[in-house]
């Protein structure tokens, strides 16, 4: 084989414990970029493998949901959904909540299931919940399509607001699902408990969360406690951004963009905290 | 010369204790009453700590790494022995930053990869093609680096018209020579290999032991743990001894694989059995200790093949037995049969001890010099009646290292394929 001559002056890495507050280190991720595209490429060809439905499951699993949404909570039970047509109303919702859910499921496992590489090889550990939340996305493009579809067929039409507002209110779930995720990953590779708990955290967040339902069914007094929920600023601003429903970014829209930021930073540094005992403890 | 590694102080602490042992044997009942009696322990050490701020004792800790420094020029090649335990990999797992350690420094200068990691972040449902990038990636390569190896990689890994099939339709052999492949391709400044030799066929492992040989020709850093002394023998220049986490002796290799065969730091080679291993059925039959002894009768874990090797087996009859044969298999660590035999093979000495006295006895055999070939072999026993019953048996009950220094051949540094390695009156016959 040819013998290349190294071109560019090895860098000297030093190995010390750490102490005190992590740093984050975020150039790592960003060296480490093309790891993080090729996770994503890994996730999303491997997800649909040896299914006969292949990627119509990311349109199934939302249109089902919505189906029986509208059965149970527009049929049986009435509820207002500011109206708006019931089935777009709810899947408006479902778009960004599914990206939510299956990145906190895959995310939560992305360590333990790739514990073969956390215990042999350095990488920053970070790269495999921030592979696991983003690979997200094209199952919400899949499933943006129906969307588009639900648009057409019930003759809503977004204002133009929606070119900047819909990639923000995305941005937003994708804050708030990444920062949840961090914690949970991070916890889960020492308390298997995360496997178990998360099915009923996901659940009662649905509940909490105005994907069935209107916000506008919650009384003005609460509205700023209910927007505590970052998830609850993410669906209100997707329905105002594509449906013109509610009334547009305001306090609460705020309160939700603050508790995203938040749930991420603190998660970063728990993660990068947590992160040297990976090896260790997985 | 620069120091491509510098080690100073370098100590890890683990914890140990109740953590690891737990479900080491998977026990159902094991695992329902931990499960339940789980938050009741946890309520306990809550309670210990707030009583009690201090940190958990040191007896719950092992340090893996002790203090160890060591300076390493670039272009050298480091052997690293030790038994099991001793810190080698935990050693490994610093250096390539798998892992912290919890006092001391190192400053690595340049990239390290590692033959041990071959296959990590393979995933079965994607083809080997896939699979090359994902593992490139995974190693740090750029992807413009692997496009540019992509020719070279499938070329070694000799899987080319494969290379579009999914890698979980691949035999074992493929799968480990691509992935092999493409570690080997990762060209780092620092390479570590941990244990290779104890996968794939002997000529894979000629290939590995080859690319070794090449990167350290090209003047990079190597750094070598093995079991295998004639590998580490032959492979470096300069070796360091680990026990209990302290560097011992850092050598020219000759020296210092004597100072570690010699010194009883190897293995134990022998095997005791307490009352908790011996099950009910065995009985009147009790096991005691199966050891390997050397020529000088010291219980080794490394023999030299050029050297007789005794096997004894120790045990106690409770009651008389009639018709019992005590013996032994012998495996390769791949498992293959290499032979049994017991110790009333001979008739006469059937004869003499078929019947066989409640008592303390010793089954005692002499496997002469020249017999084995390099690498580690297992002994099984089996003490049984025949047609009539087995009372003990243990398939792997020990296993030891066999080092060929001096053997048959050994002036040319290839493996030798089959499990023994005899030394053959040959004849040359020259005919006008």
């Amino acid at each position: 084989m040819a013998i290349q001559t190294v071109s560019h002056e090895p860098t000297t890495v030093y190995i010390k414990p750490s102490k005190g507050l992590a740093t984050l280190h975020l150039r790592d991720l960003w060296t480490y970029r093309e790891l993080v595209f090729f996770m994503i490429w890994r996730d999303i060809k491997v997800r649909y493998k040896q299914t006969m439905l292949g990627a119509a499951w990311a349109i199934i699993q939302p249109v089902m949901t919505m189906l029986v949404f509208n059965f149970i909570f527009n049929g049986v039970a009435k509820v207002s959904s500011d109206g708006v047509p019931y089935p777009i109303f709810s899947y408006t919702a479902l778009l960004p909540w599914g990206l939510f859910v299956a990145a906190l499921n895959n995310a939560s496992r992305s360590l333990t299931s790739n514990s073969n590489m956390v215990t042999k090889i350095y990488f920053p550990r970070l790269v495999l919940p921030v592979a696991s939340v983003l690979s997200g996305l094209v199952d919400f493009a899949i499933s943006f399509v129906i969307l588009i579809l639900l648009m057409f067929y019930y003759k809503v039409t977004p204002a133009w607001n929606v070119l900047w507002a819909l990639p923000l209110f995305l941005l937003l779930a994708i804050v708030a699902a990444l920062g949840v995720a961090l914690w949970l990953s991070a916890i889960n590779v020492q308390y298997r408990d995360v496997n178990y708990a998360l099915p009923f955290l996901t659940q009662f967040w649905l509940f909490a969360t105005p994907v069935a339902y209107s916000a506008s069914v919650i009384s003005p007094k609460w509205r700023l406690v209910y927007s505590l929920n970052p998830m609850a600023g993410v669906v209100n601003g997707f329905r105002w951004a594509l449906l013109g429903s509610g009334s547009g970014p305001d306090a609460a829209l705020w309160v939700s963009v603050g508790i995203s930021l938040l749930v991420l930073v603190s998660g970063l540094f728990y993660f990068r905290g947590m992160e040297k005992t990976f090896a260790d403890t997985i | 010369m620069t120091i491509a590694i510098r080690a100073e102080h370098l100590s890890k602490r683990y914890r140990i204790g109740a953590a690891q042992q737990k479900f080491q044997y998977g026990m159902l009942r094991d695992v329902l009453t931990d499960t339940f009696t789980a938050p009741v322990r946890w309520a306990k050490s809550m309670a210990h700590r707030s009583s009690n701020p201090q940190l958990p004792t040191e007896k719950n800790f092992i340090w893996a790494l002790n203090d160890v420094s060591f300076d390493l020029e670039e272009g050298q090649v480091l052997g690293i022995v030790g038994r099991n335990g001793a810190g080698k990999s935990t050693l490994l797992k610093v250096l390539s930053r798998v892992t912290e350690p919890t006092v001391g420094t190192v400053s690595v200068r340049g990239r390290v990869g590692s033959l041990l990691e071959v296959g990590t972040g393979f995933h079965p449902e994607l083809t080997g093609r896939e699979n090359i990038f994902l593992n490139g990636a995974v190693l740090g390569m750029k992807r413009s680096e692997i496009e540019r190896k992509f020719d070279e990689i499938v070329d070694f890994s000799e899987v080319g018209q494969f290379i579009d099939t999914p890698v979980k339709r691949y035999s074992s052999g493929m799968y480990l020579r691509l992935a092999f492949a493409v570690a080997a391709h990762l060209e780092p400044e620092i390479l570590v290999v941990d244990e290779v030799l104890a996968v794939g066929d002997a000529e894979f492992q000629r290939k590995c032991l080859g690319k070794m040989g090449d990167v350290a020709q090209q003047g990079r850093t190597v750094l070598f743990v093995s079991h295998n002394m004639s590998a580490i023998l032959r492979l470096t220049q300069e070796a360091i001894v680990l026990k209990k986490g302290q560097l011992i002796k850092r050598a020219p290799t000759q020296e210092a694989v004597d100072f570690y065969l010699s010194s009883g730091l190897a293995e134990t080679g022998e095997r005791l059995w307490g009352a908790d291993d011996i099950p009910a059925m065995a009985a009147p039959f009790k096991p005691i200790a199966l050891r390997v002894k050397d020529r000088s009768g010291k219980v080794v874990d490394t023999v030299r093949s050029t050297e007789p090797v005794t096997i004894e087996w120790e045990y106690q009859l409770d009651a008389p037995v009639t018709g019992l044969r005590v013996g032994m298999y012998l495996n390769t660590m791949r498992a293959e049969y290499v032979f049994t035999a017991f110790d009333t093979d001979d008739a006469k000495q059937f004869e003499q001890f078929g019947a066989r006295q409640a008592g303390h006895y010793f089954s005692r055999c002499i496997i002469p010099a020249d017999f084995f070939n390099e690498g580690r072999y297992s002994l099984g026993v089996n003490a049984s009646s025949f047609a009539v019953r087995r009372y003990f048996m243990d398939d792997n009950a020990l296993s030891f290292n066999v080092d060929i220094t001096g053997a048959p051949g050994t002036q040319w540094p290839e493996a030798r394929q089959g499990p023994v390695r005899p030394r053959l009156n040959w004849e040359i016959e020259k005919v006008e």
